[in-house]
């Protein structure tokens, strides 16, 4: 059995670093940009008149349109409709470049609500306050509002983060190499199917380990200023 | 000099300022009185541009406003650099150590150095008694503490006048003493203050000037003197319910 195990590792472990954890990374850093964007344009509410109003609107329309779909629908069937689909309407994308753009649509739909979730729990006082000191609207986000925001948003974050992670193994059904569908080729030439699927549960439940220590540690850093006590 | 001409702010169903003629002159502290809903917050607000009314002039230093028109955000920011605001609940931003919260505004907005903006906020901190706090978190100190950083805060942008609203209404006796105290020395240094309060007392000590809003109109405006020993019936009854 070790032999198996040792012999089977590198190629695992080496599909995990080509293809599994470059598509979770990627997509999760697309998917935080789509999520901070639109929570942004969720939040704000539309100055001004006529057609720049509308425009807004609309466009928070389309943001919500997004979010419904990508949450409503499964995962599985989105990334066959990327990669499969799409090609009849003369849309051609490799197998990982599909991947990316519907993980990263995914996950980011997800992130959308945790991230609106985490702007609208800071105090409108602390808008009002950080603009009566003269501070500009950028100012006011990025030195006031995300550095409090980020502490509401990290455990929700770290799961979508996580539940990624876990979802790249889907990308085995669209021809994507990772992890998970080398171990099912491996399995497939030693007949030992069992062995092969908890050594592949194992790498993933370590990867995904190493992310709630981060999340633990990020967590702590971003709470520390909530100190009880003089 | 702050001054407006017929400011008028409403809200859906509500004319919370109506038709607002006043002057705030330099170096004095003039203090708004009025039942609660008169609008004192609204006209406060109003100053430091975080509430845009509809209609009316708005003087301050060198710009003038026209409410009726778009205002530009640089404008906006300059005017709000003029006119610091020291709230009710404080508002000191939590992440920040009490050091970061006195310099946030003069590093990042007025561009001041790390090291200029620390020394002068540690000059303000010995100001009102707190330069053993300058490492901690603000919610390790107590109200009263927490709103004279927030005054410092507010002093560090070097504004031409500070606006507090209701500074002490939150605190207890003994720490709305030392608020007091601190808004009682700025008014020594001539600090143009235009001041919120409910406290009758801080009124008739500090005030160079004395504006009764009620319904958003002006009732009455004059000297402390006129206020408490020559009032109108109405000023009468709002004193009487003060008291008890
Ligand atoms: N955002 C708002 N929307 C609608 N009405 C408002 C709003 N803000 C204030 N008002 C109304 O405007 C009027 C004036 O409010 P304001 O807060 O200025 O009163 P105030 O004199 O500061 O009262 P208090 O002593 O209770 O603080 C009130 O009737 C209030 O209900
Ligand atoms: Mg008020």
């Amino acid at each position: 059995m070790w032999d198996t195990i040792v012999k089977s590792t590198p190629e695992i472990v080496g599909a995990g670093i080509k293809y599994s954890i470059p598509l979770a990374l990627i997509s999760f850093v697309i998917a935080m940009v789509i999520a901070v964007a639109t929570a942004l344009v969720r939040t704000t509410e539309p100055k001004g008149s006529g057609i720049t109003k509308f425009l807004f609107k609309l466009l928070k329309w389309i943001i919500s349109f997004y979010i419904w779909l990508f949450r409503s629908t499964p995962l599985l069937v989105q990334l066959f409709i990327v990669f499969f689909g799409l090609p009849s309407i003369g849309v051609e994308l490799d197998a990982f470049t599909a991947g990316i753009i519907t993980f990263s649509l995914n996950t980011g739909a997800y992130c959308s609500e945790s991230v609106r979730g985490a702007i609208i729990s800071i105090p409108k006082s602390q808008w009002e306050a950080a603009y009566a000191i003269g501070m500009s609207y950028s100012q006011v986000l990025f030195r006031i509002i995300f550095p409090q925001a980020m502490r509401v948003a990290i455990p929700p974050v770290s799961n979508s983060f996580i539940g990624l992670v876990k979802d790249t193994s889907l990308a085995s059904s669209i021809t994507i190499l990772e992890m998970f569908t080398v171990s099912q080729q491996i399995a497939a030439k030693n007949y030992e199917p069992m062995l092969m699927y908890c050594m592949v549960a194992v790498y993933y439940a370590v990867f995904c380990s190493i992310l709630s220590i981060g999340q633990y540690y990020l967590e702590r850093y971003t709470s520390r200023y909530i100190v009880t006590g003089g | 000099m702050l001054k407006l001409e017929h400011v008028d702010k409403e809200y859906a169903d509500h004319h919370a300022l109506n038709d607002i003629n006043l002057e705030f002159q330099e170096h004095e502290t003039t203090v708004l009185l009025g039942p609660s809903g008169a609008g004192k917050s609204t006209l406060l607000r109003s100053l430091n541009l975080l509430e845009e009314p509809e209609r009316g002039i708005y003087q301050i230093s060198d710009h003038t406003i026209d409410f009726s028109k778009d205002i530009s955000n640089k404008e906006k920011l300059q005017i709000r650099q003029l006119t610091g605001m020291v709230f009710q609940s404080w508002n000191l931003f939590p992440h920040l150590t009490i050091l970061q919260n006195i310099t946030e505004g003069p590093i990042h907005v007025l561009k001041q150095s790390k090291a200029d903006a620390e020394t002068n906020a540690e000059r303000l901190l010995k100001l009102v008694g707190l330069e053993d706090t300058k490492n901690r978190f603000p919610n390790q100190l107590s109200g009263g503490q927490q709103q004279r950083i927030s005054i410092c805060r507010a002093l560090a942008m070097n504004p031409e006048y500070i606006l507090f609203d209701e500074p002490t209404s939150a605190l207890d006796p003994e720490l709305e003493a030392q608020v007091l105290r601190v808004l009682l020395e700025l008014a020594e240094e001539k600090q143009s203050m235009i001041v919120v309060t409910h406290n009758l007392e801080f009124a008739r000590r500090v005030a160079n000037k004395i504006v009764f809003l009620e319904n958003g109109k002006i009732e009455f405006e004059g000297t402390a003197d006129e206020f408490f020993n020559h009032p109108t019936d109405r000023i009468k009854a709002f004193l009487t319910g003060m008291t008890f």
